[in-house]
């Protein structure tokens, strides 16, 4: 079976300085994987450079597009990868006003994506908008307030439908619940993973949070220094860490 | 009986860097055979590794050395080498695993928690539910708790939840790690029973009790460790 | 013969030749913002000096100039920039629509329906219609390239989600020639229409932006709505105070301080011709 998304020997290099190298790894439908690492380890960049956003020094990321062909990124044209990157993936930031379109309202953020592949109902799009509001519990009528005037949790859940209108297969997430309140990270936690189960959709999660790590995702890696030491199940890495780094980042975690 | 796991030789030292990187030794060179219809009893004093070979088979703590082979889907399938795919899988419609402690899970309600499994293997929500309530019925969880997380529940509720849980999808191997240990007398003579169900409808059943008693009603071999 | 002091209609040759080919390339691709080097004019930006250089560049000793501001030829910008060609150029200059061969303008297009013989140039302040969503001209060129104009529709989902219909009513965004979306510079919508299968040349400067772009005649120019909000255009309840025109663009004048009103065509040759003065 051809994974979703696989990477070979995937380094990015700033000049001298190394932002990850020669990470390998493959992702099937349906499955979430979380890279935690402490920061500076080069998860964000390997993150950037697996969706597309980072060109990359060395290695090749390939994906499967709908229509079965399993291409490299490199090979898609600049506007084969926009369009991939507004339909069939999402990408979550850590501080959702980089995600969002803080000037327009949380209905438009949502119906943005809709309008870029081309649906031109007013209507229909609204009615999405609601839907999705809805679905990421973001109360109805709240659908024309400004993002601006949303809570952090709300906004991120904001990011989230913005993101899985188009029914994406991949969704990118750089530290979705950085930042904050634990209860918020709660729900926002059981939503995601609520989602990613209902909707079968796969995941690359960026997390120095080795509890968020455990609840959302099947699989880990572990970077430090821009290199993958360690990779496995979640609860295999979690309960059995083998590398040094990993036994003293699983320690360190008060509990997970 | 056809053998449904067969454990050849398993080793497992775990390597501690952050403490001296000193070497503990917990299994070396252990075999055994479980088949299918068969409850097996792990015994062996505190410390021998009864729990660290129920995470082994079922893929948390990885192997140093020997093979887990587990039977599934038609095929043979080596837990202590297969890729975490494999493993997934297995886990998915092979191997069950009712640990000591629920993880619970933010905000889910019981019901769910107890579904969840039915749901990864794809059975529909509807039926799901009704099985995952029947199963709560069953070890006398109120209705009335059914909605809410088990996050608030008592240790002994959160317990049966997780039990619930095991059961929910009928396992061709189930393990279980101390399943009545935080229980009253009716809810152990529960568990009892449906681990007796559990084993005449095939499943093989690996558990780890700590009363005698209980492992003798529920068990009809024993395999020592240490 | 002693050549003249300076070079017919205010730029030199060289700048005249650099701004005809942008004005080339941008009738070669309609709709397509197309970079010159614009010059300082001795009038401020916001003035019209994208107007003016585009005009100065087109203009021949035998073209007759009409200078409109808001539909009107007697107003302070629309007479300062015929003053300037007339001195600077020598050409004729009218005020009447169809005798002119270059019409410059400022946020409308004549009533009258302008011919193959005539070129519009429109003065215009901010060339790029996405600025509003997207602030990076990296961003914006590369949107263009790749059609990705799914944001502008964003702009309009705002308006009916806050107004209840499309409330954008000026630089109303269109589509030229099914491929580039482009701001039509402040006109009223109303003038929208009159864009699409135009018989006449259409010029857009943008002098302070540095940009030039074009409709070539006949070219199809849609304006953007969505299926169950349609383009309108504004509708007023009563004609023209002086002509009695129904179908003209309005302006409101204010007549006293007691909420005394008039509404006026703001095209004052179309008016002056209704009423048979001229």
């Amino acid at each position: 079976m051809t994974p979703l998304l696989a990477a070979e020997g995937v380094t990015k290099s700033y000049g001298g300085r190394i932002g990850c190298s020669d990470v390998s790894m493959s992702l099937h439908a349906g499955e979430v994987l979380a890279i935690v690492g402490e920061s500076g380890s080069g998860k964000t960049t390997l993150l950037r450079c697996l969706s597309g956003h980072l060109p990359v020094t060395a290695g090749k990321v390939r994906y499967t597009l709908r229509d079965g062909r399993h291409v490299s990124l490199d090979d898609l044209s600049e506007a084969e990868r926009r369009l991939l990157m507004r339909t069939d993936w999402g990408f979550v930031h850590q501080d959702a006003r980089d995600g969002l379109r803080m000037g327009v309202s949380a209905g438009a953020n949502v119906g943005e994506r809709m309008m870029a592949v081309g649906d031109r109902h007013y209507g229909r799009i609204r009615a999405s908008a609601v839907d999705w509001l809805t679905r990421v519990e973001i109360p109805e009528d709240r659908i024309d307030d400004s993002p601006w005037s949303y809570s952090g949790g709300m906004r991120q859940r904001l990011q989230i439908a913005r993101n899985l209108v188009t029914s994406p297969r991949l969704v990118f997430m750089d530290e979705p619940t950085g930042g904050l309140d634990v209860s918020v990270q709660a729900r926002l936690l059981d939503l995601i993973r609520g989602l990613v189960r209902k909707l079968d959709l796969a995941a690359i999660v960026v997390t120095h949070d080795l509890a968020v790590a455990r609840l959302l995702s099947t699989r880990m890696m572990v970077m430090q220094q821009g290199r993958v030491i360690e990779t496995g199940l979640t609860d295999q890495v979690l309960e059995d860490p083998q590398a040094p780094y990993t036994q003293l980042l699983v320690s360190s975690v008060l509990q997970v | 009986m056809t053998p449904v796991v067969t454990i050849t030789d398993l080793a497992k030292t775990f390597h501690l860097h952050q403490q001296g990187s000193i070497r503990i030794p917990v299994l070396a060179g252990f075999s055994a055979e479980i088949g299918a219809g068969e409850a097996v009893a792990v015994t062996g004093p505190s410390g021998r590794g009864k729990s660290s070979l129920l995470k082994l088979i079922y893929g948390s703590y990885r192997a140093t050395g020997g093979a887990i082979r587990v039977w599934h889907d038609e095929d043979w399938v080596d837990v202590a080498t297969a890729a975490p795919r494999e493993v997934l899988a297995v886990r998915r419609r092979t191997i069950g695993y009712v640990t000591q402690f629920l993880r619970v899970i933010p905000r889910v309600p019981a019901e769910a928690v107890v579904a969840e499994p039915l749901l990864d293997r794809g059975i529909p929500q509807d039926t799901a539910l009704e099985r995952a309530r029947h199963l709560l019925a069953r070890l006398g969880i109120p209705q009335r708790l059914w909605h809410l997380s088990p996050m608030t529940f008592s240790g002994g509720e959160q317990q049966r939840v997780n039990i619930a849980r095991g059961f929910a999808a009928a396992f061709p191997v189930l393990l279980l790690d101390e399943p009545t240990a935080s229980l009253d007398s009716a809810n152990r003579s529960r568990v009892l029973d449906l681990i007796e169900e559990a084993r005449a409808a095939g499943s093989a059943i690996i558990a780890v009790f700590h009363d005698d008693t209980e492992r003798r009603r529920a068990c009809s071999r024993e395999i020592a460790l240490g | 013969m002693n050549p003249p002091a300076y070079n017919f209609a205010y730029l030199n040759e060289q700048t005249k030749r650099m701004i005809r080919r942008a004005i080339l390339k941008a009738i070669a691709i309609p709709g397509y913002q197309v970079p010159f080097a614009s010059r300082e004019m001795p009038m401020p930006y916001g003035w019209g000096t994208g107007g003016v250089q585009v005009t100065a560049a087109v203009l021949t000793p035998d073209d007759t100039l009409k200078v409109i501001d808001q539909g009107a030829d007697d107003t302070t910008n629309a007479v300062s920039i015929r003053k300037f060609f007339i001195k600077t150029a020598a050409v004729k200059t009218t005020e009447r629509t169809e005798e002119a061969s270059i019409i410059q303008t400022r946020h409308r297009i004549p009533e009258a329906r302008l011919t193959e013989n005539q070129i519009l140039v429109f003065q215009v302040p901010i060339p790029e219609p996405l600025r509003f969503l997207e602030p990076r001209e990296t961003e914006t060129r590369k949107m263009h390239a790749l059609e990705e104009y799914g944001v502008m529709h964003v702009k309009l989902y705002e308006d009916i989600a806050h107004y209840g219909q499309i409330a954008t009513t000026y630089a109303y965004p269109a589509k030229v020639a099914d491929r580039y979306v482009f701001d039509p510079s402040p006109i009223p919508k109303f003038d929208n229409p009159k864009l699409d299968n135009c018989p006449a040349l259409q010029l857009f400067g943008a002098g302070r932006e540095k940009r030039i772009y074009a409709i070539p005649p006949y070219t199809r120019v849609k304006s953007l709505d969505f299926e169950d909000h349609p383009f309108e255009i504004q509708t007023w309840d009563q004609p023209c105070a002086l002509c009695g025109s129904r179908d003209s663009f309005l302006d409101e004048i204010v007549t006293d301080d007691r909420g005394g009103r008039l509404f006026v065509c703001s095209d004052t040759d179309f008016c002056a011709r209704q009423r048979g003065e001229a």
